[in-house]
């Protein structure tokens, strides 16, 4: 006697609770129920769940009957012709969807070859295994495992056609890849998911070899050639917006020019962009420090009227402005409101980004890299035919990564380049290598994919063969541009009065506690406070009372301590403002920190 | 300028060869010149390099517990859990073990399995075949393990004895190989005796407390055993233990027995065992450096806030260590003065730290 739960929530029992399990599959796959209902029976706690609730994620798989799967040749044929369709095959009970719960009771073949009498369902394909974005590794199943995964997880960083009306969008932090290809070496899934719609690497022809160490640790080196003839270009896309927020008391900002008498007015020149509607204008060409949006916002507390029913009327300058380091051209304008109904301003900046020095790349093997060098394309090495690539990549990156696929795409896209066909290279069912490789021959090249090269700067033979062959290459939105910063001076935050943290605030780069150590270590005593000089400053302390004294206004600015007062024996003192600060925390928790002064000589 | 120890070699190599007075000098000089040579410069900051030196090749050990080599079914501890473990002094620890190394005829194997079950913790749970609880009459039969009996020596009489002293309220007899129990109480007895039967089983009846495990392991052509729990006081008074080698892991065992200078050994030999397990090569000394650290107040001390850090001299290193708000509120009871001499007091003030190019002081003229 089993108890019977739909949606967990009990309903009755049953006798016979395999027999009800299998006769309510029976009828799903007869139609008698619906298809998306699933249903299990767990012997450990004699329940039997049936699940009708939204939410739960299943999966189409192939009913297996006897060893034998229900899909015949004949429905796969009738399927390519339109005679029926996917939804036909489900009323027919040759495909189902199954639950994660239901799922325990199966025993789900990959390959058909592989089915046995107990088998209760086939995969629909071999790379249901895998994740949609997996699938898109070619010859991945030659790769170790980590490689693949982190192939997949690098993909979904690559630059390309996102969407196609990206020009009405204002998405953070995008990029459009100009001249996005179609892979020459495909899988299955870029058909599935039309990736020729929306494709987001190159195919570049690369040259497995070092170059004047250039390209050690998974650094690149990129043909100049190629990157003038459009080599992954792209447009990196940042938008800004400005709302007219209301306030208590009928106030509210205002999207306007600032006029003269605004607190914290900039200058002119700031504000020369701005049109009459203080927005700016499409096509400025903008930078560090240049207002996009000007604004203005009522006072922060509002004084009253006071006895002369004069209002004090100012308000405070508000105004959108490119932050550190950024610069771009004004793309697109949108006035919109926003959910409360107040007017909404965004603008899109546009920037073109060639590929630099820094630029992070990656084949779809997980074999990513960043740029280390440009080199004009005289100076490449060049093959028999002529050939000079597009990307020299460093042959130390294959061996301890084991990433074979990557080796295979690179002939695969050779022979798919010279065939002018695309070549499949869909995981457990791929083109045959040794296929691929005596289609090689056939057009004249070297089987194994190497030829002679020639070096570019003295035209002398290389003493080795070159593995010489086409890949699809991403670039990832992990650009230098946005990253790239330094700074000796500049601002400090208000509490601490030291440097400000992040790129955006012009920061800088923190010295921690470990790299202290090092110093320390090293016994490099004096560069350590030079290090840490960030926010030293001279306090007055008074040697009486053993507390930081203050300067007096009303006494000529004289140092006194709180307690002594004229009497105070003042003596400046350096020490890091942290550690004033601290000291007032403490007076703050009704402890006195009393500090003895001595002179130093 | 040497120390006496060494001044003795040096005195007893010029005997012994007969040099002549130029040349024992010049010995004596270049003893001295590389014994000065050899020692730390003041002002270097050793413990700050043997921290480095310890922590950065810490940072790529594997936190896996390795089966112990030659010992089946039994897991220790090692790796970085293992070091944390003896670097925090911490009084329980995850894997406790003893070697026990023997005297003859032990040593060569004889008898090895008596010595190993003679030590074992064992509980009436092992002796016992089967129970039966007779309802109507509320008598549990239980049948026991001869061989297993053999192995120490017991017999049923004795096992009585001992379920005697521990469980009250219930009458034992042995009988043949079996003990029979019955509950003396009037009331309630079947019950009584169901409990009793779990009761018993956890009955100490033989053995070294505390040992759960032992194990026979041959090592270099020598049977020693290897045992899981410690109980280093009561192992070393059971004959044909070779006192001078057996050894713990339980640091607080060996100081609270051996002394101080032993314990701090024990760190020495446990830390070397992780890193030699991890195939990380560091210069003994830096972990001399931390065992003497340890030791130095006589008794055994983690590096943790209630060890080592607690006995540091300024308020402000302690501080800045872990739980800020309670060092500077018993500083401000009572009435603490920190002398600012140490390096983390100097980074917070922006001074120089007193270690290397921070020690040396301009000295006015008078």
């Amino acid at each position: 006697m089993a108890d019977v739960f739909i949606d967990h929530k009990f309903i009755g029992t049953v006798a016979q609770p395999t027999e009800f399990v299998q006769n309510l599959i029976a009828d799903r796959r007869a139609g008698k129920v619906q298809s998306s209902v699933n249903v299990q029976y767990d012997a450990d706690t004699d329940n039997v769940y049936v699940e009708i609730a939204k939410g739960r994620s299943v999966r189409p798989l192939i009913v297996v009957k006897n060893g034998k799967p229900l899909l015949t040749p004949q429905h796969v044929d009738q399927l390519k012709s339109g005679e029926t369709q996917w939804f036909e095959l489900l009323k027919q009970g040759v495909i189902e969807f199954i639950d994660a719960a239901e799922e325990e009771m199966a025993l789900v073949a990959i390959e058909e070859q592989d089915l046995t009498p107990e088998h209760t369902h086939l995969e629909i394909s071999s790379i249901d295994i895998l994740g949609i974005i997996t699938a898109l590794v070619p010859f991945g199943d030659y790769n170790q495992g980590a490689r693949l995964l982190q192939g997949a997880k690098n993909q979904k960083q690559a630059m390309g056609f996102y969407a196609a009306n990206y020009f009405v969008r204002m998405d953070m932090d995008t990029s459009i890849l100009h001249y996005p290809q179609r892979p020459i070496v495909t899988t299955l899934l870029y058909d599935v998911l039309e990736y020729d719609k929306h494709p987001s690497g190159m195919n570049v022809t690369i040259a497995v070899m070092s170059y004047k160490g250039y390209n050690m640790e998974d650094a690149i080196v990129v043909n100049k050639g190629s990157i003038q003839r459009g080599f992954a270009r792209s447009t990196y896309f940042r938008p800004t917006k400005a709302e007219e927020l209301r306030y208590s008391g009928g106030l509210m900002d205002e999207i306007s020019i600032p006029d003269k008498e605004t607190r914290g007015y900039r200058s002119e020149e700031d504000y020369r962009f701005l049109e009459e509607d203080g927005i700016i204008g499409v096509e400025s060409k903008v930078a560090e420090g240049d207002v996009v949006i000007g604004k203005t916002s009522p006072p922060r507390f509002l004084s009253g009227v006071d006895e002369y029913n004069l209002v004090t009327n100012y308000r405070r300058e508000s105004s959108v402005s490119l932050k550190h380091g950024e610069k771009g051209t004004v793309d697109f304008i949108m006035l919109t409101e926003n959910d409360e109904g107040n007017k909404l301003v965004q603008v899109r900046l546009r920037d073109d980004r060639t590929p630099e020095i820094g630029d992070k790349f990656i084949s779809r093997h997980g074999q990513k890299g960043v740029i280390a060098t440009i080199v004009p394309a005289a100076d490449m090495p060049f093959s028999a035919n002529g050939i000079t690539p597009d990307i020299l990549f460093s042959p130390h990156g294959i061996p301890s990564r084991m990433t074979v696929g990557h080796l295979i795409e690179l002939v695969g896209g050779k022979v798919g380049a010279l065939s002018a066909r695309r070549i499949d290279g869909t995981m457990f069912n791929n083109e045959n290598e040794r296929d691929i490789r005596e289609e090689l021959a056939t057009y004249g090249f070297q089987e194994d994919g190497t030829e002679v090269m020639y070096n570019g700067e003295t035209g002398e033979e290389l003493q080795v063969k070159i593995y010489l062959g086409n890949m699809y290459y991403l670039r990832l939105k992990h650009m230098v541009a946005n990253k790239l910063q330094s700074r000796a001076r500049g601002p400090i935050q208000l509490l601490t009065r030291q440097p400000t943290e992040g790129k955006a605030k012009e920061g800088g780069l923190r010295l921690g506690e470990m790299e202290k150590d090092t110093f320390v270590a090293h016994g490099a005593s004096l560069l350590l406070k030079e290090r840490f000089d960030s926010d030293k400053a001279i306090v007055p302390v008074c040697e009486r009372s053993g507390l930081v004294g203050f300067y007096d206004g009303r006494k000529n600015n004289r140092a006194m301590s709180s307690i002594h007062g004229d009497e105070s024996e003042m003596h400046n003192v350096e020490i890091s403002y942290a550690f004033k600060l601290f000291l007032d925390e403490l007076i703050s928790l009704g402890i006195y920190p009393k500090i003895g002064v001595k002179r130093r000589f | 300028m040497l120390p006496p120890s060494i001044k003795k070699e040096v005195e007893t190599y010029v005997k012994e060869n007969k040099l002549t007075a130029a040349k024992a000098k010049k010995a004596q000089e270049t003893v001295e010149r590389e014994y000065t040579y050899g020692k730390v410069d003041a002002g270097e900051a050793v413990g700050t390099i043997a921290a480095e030196s310890i922590g950065e090749p810490g940072t790529q050990m594997t936190l896996d517990t390795f089966h112990f080599a030659g010992v089946s079914e039994m897991n220790v501890t090692m790796g970085l859990p293992r070091l944390i473990e003896v670097l925090d002094a911490r009084k329980t620890i995850s894997t406790e073990m003893m070697e026990v190394y023997l005297h003859a005829p032990y040593k060569e194997g004889q008898d090895i399995k008596k010595i190993a079950e003679k030590i074992k913790e064992t509980s009436f749970r092992e002796y016992i075949k089967e129970v039966n609880i007779d309802v109507l009459e509320a008598v549990m039969t239980i049948a026991l393990d001869s061989e297993k009996m053999a192995l120490v020596d017991a017999s049923p009489d004795k096992l009585v004895k001992i379920l005697a002293k521990s469980a009250k309220g219930v009458s034992f007899k042995a009988d043949g190989n079996t003990i029979i129990a019955k509950s003396t109480s009037k009331s309630d007895t079947l019950k009584e005796i169901y409990l009793l039967k779990e009761k018993i089983k956890s009955i100490y009846i033989n053995g070294v407390k505390g040992i759960s495990m032992v194990l026979p392991v041959k090592r270099d052509e020598e049977f020693l055993l290897v045992t899981a729990g410690t109980n280093y006081k009561s192992i070393l008074k059971i004959d044909g233990v070779d006192t001078a080698r057996t050894i713990t892991n339980n640091l607080y065992e060996i100081e609270a027995l051996l002394g101080i200078e032993a314990a701090r050994q024990a760190i020495i030999n446990e830390i070397e065992k992780v890193l030699d397990n991890q195939g990380i090569d560091i210069d003994v000394r830096h972990v001399l450096l931390v065992a003497d650290t340890m030791t130095m107040t006589g008794k055994v001390l983690g590096i943790s806030r209630y060890g080592i850090v607690k006995e540091k001299q300024s308020v402000l290193a302690r501080a800045s260590f872990e739980t800020p708000l309670k060092h500077v509120f018993s500083a401000a009871m009572h009435g603490e003065l920190d002398p600012l001499n140490s390096v983390i007091e100097n980074v917070m003030m922006n001074q120089p730290v007193p270690l290397g190019t921070g020690i040396p002081k301009l000295v006015m003229k008078k």
